[in-house]
């Protein structure tokens, strides 16, 4: 890799400072850097100067309350994975972060780090060189899609195993920017598009998630990888589900690993209040290979991506439902 | 107080004094912002002995401890680690003996071609500091990150077993039962 480009880096003490201190084209907030600089060395994504948010206060903490868990943007991984109350009233966010690359980068990574990572493709996740032969891509100096050259848009896939589990638990997102705070759903911080994934301001900073705890929902989280130990979801299924009698009262599956977006499966409502049988199993399936579109911006095979895919979600559905009986 | 280094001339490399320990002795270098902490060690220090593997955070082989937990040196910033204690493979050694988990090494065959092995001591010290008890799976979590191209996982096992006194452990079960 190549020597990282000219930076400064700059400390600030407060979230006010640190947007204060971020110009649009020029900084990029920094927090574990685990995605971040390993772009900069590619020269995939670049700054001038990098906010290092790692010391701020506000992003710091694991919060619980009646209702509701608020986890701070700046809390690691590793951290999460082991909060005793994350175990016990989130054990899906525990089991997801248990499952984001190795265990040394869980050490530094953060939650918001790992919502707002960039999107990934086999033909941008590379070298200067490597890119330099194949004539780049659209995402990044080139202005075709390698992936899908008659495609007018980027299909980089959005690769963070958080969000599906934040996404089926119903999260929101408390954001800080120059505009002032404001509080929005998990699924509506994305955007289907690999080049702009993600529907923030110019110097919007993610300061914590607040998890609802819902009474008799319980959920899981499984992804297909290539290295066991460690490695990006090539297809990721989380799914929340509440059991009434031999009955489902409620579903809720979410995908990564599989779009540009981390994106909640629709069209789910009709099977609320039936029983899984196969003809429910059927409906599941149709409609998560609808919700999702795997291309081949990965060495995977994206026909194999949405079979597992489907196959997980049925897994952890008949799982979920068993385990609430 | 906020640093607004830097915001001026962007085509230098802003240079800081940075106050950080290494391996047990505190110093000050200048130190670029855009220096990883890799670079800063190998081409500063001269400790070449973590080394630059994939140099993109996926094989391990530049695990650093920092203040006791492992680090990826190249995907940390050296100026990231202002005022913390970074060890690296050379502080194992002490007075010229090796230490209990590179002596492990050396005995259970634990190095093949050798790239790895840094990465590996440094991240098993790591777990051992937190766990000095680990089970297999504990050891193969904690290892979970570092690559051996050589594919010499199992004796890369039996070392930090070795180290961590496991292994002796279970000679004396089997010496027990017998």
């Amino acid at each position: 890799m190549q020597a990282l480009q000219t930076l400064s880096i700059q400390k600030p003490e407060t979230v006010a400072q640190a947007i204060a201190l971020h110009r649009a084209g020029e900084s990029r907030y920094l927090a574990g850097g685990t995605d971040l600089v390993p772009n900069l060395r590619r020269n995939i994504q670049k700054a001038q100067t990098l906010i290092d948010v790692s010391g701020l206060a506000e992003l710091r903490g694991i919060h619980a309350g009646e209702q509701s868990l608020r986890i701070g943007a700046g809390v690691t991984l590793e951290s999460l994975c082991e909060d005793a109350t994350v175990r016990a009233r989130a054990p899906l966010l525990a089991k997801a972060a248990s499952l984001v690359a190795g265990p040394t980068h869980r050490i530094c990574a953060t939650v918001g780090g790992n919502l707002m990572q960039d999107t990934r493709c086999y033909f941008y996740n590379q070298s200067d060189w490597w890119r330099t032969t194949n004539e780049y891509c659209m995402k990044c100096e080139g202005d075709t899609c390698r992936v899908a050259p008659k495609s007018e848009r980027c299909y980089a896939c959005y690769s963070g195993d958080l969000a599906p589990a934040l996404l089926a638990l119903g999260a929101e997102a408390d954001i800080a920017g120059p505009t002032g705070a404001r509080r929005e759903p998990i699924a509506a911080l994305f955007a289907d598009d690999g080049m702009r994934h993600l529907k923030l301001a110019p110097g919007d900073l993610l300061i914590s998630i607040d998890v609802p705890l819902e009474a008799g929902w319980t959920a899981d989280y499984e992804k297909l990888r290539i290295r066991g130990a460690i490695d990006f979801p090539l297809a990721g299924i989380a799914v929340a589900l509440k059991r009434d009698g031999d009955r489902i009262a409620g579903l809720r599956v979410a995908c990564t690993g599989l779009n540009s977006y981390p994106g909640l499966v629709s069209g789910l409502d009709a099977l609320i209040g039936q029983k899984p049988d196969e003809a429910f199993h059927a409906a599941l399936d149709k409609a998560v290979r609808k919700e999702i579109q795997p291309m081949a911006s990965t060495l995977v095979a994206a026909g194999y991506r949405r079979r597992v895919a489907a196959g997980l979600a049925r897994r952890l559905v008949e799982r979920l439902y068993a385990a609430a009986a | 107080m906020v640093s607004r280094k830097g915001s001026g001339d962007m085509n230098q490399n802003t240079k800081r004094i940075l106050r950080i320990q290494v391996n047990g002795r505190w110093r000050e270098d200048a130190v670029a912002d855009n220096q990883l902490l890799l670079d800063y060690l190998r081409e500063q220090l001269y400790l070449t002995g973590t080394k630059r593997g994939c140099d993109g955070g996926e094989c391990g082989a530049c695990t650093v401890l920092v203040d006791g937990r492992p680090r990826l040196a190249c995907c940390t910033f050296a100026v990231a680690v202002e005022g913390c204690h970074v060890e690296t493979i050379e502080s194992q050694s002490q007075d010229g003996r090796l230490s209990p988990l590179q002596q492990a090494f050396h005995e259970k065959l634990g190095a093949q071609c050798g790239f790895c092995t840094p990465g590996m001591v440094m991240a098993a010290e790591g777990l051992l500091r937190r766990n000095p008890h680990p089970t297999e799976a504990e050891i193969r979590e904690a290892l979970g990150g570092n690559l051996c191209r050589c594919t010499g996982y199992v004796k890369i096992v039996e070392s930090v077993q070795a180290a961590c006194g496991a292994e002796k452990n279970a000679d004396e079960k089997m010496e027990e039962r017998a």
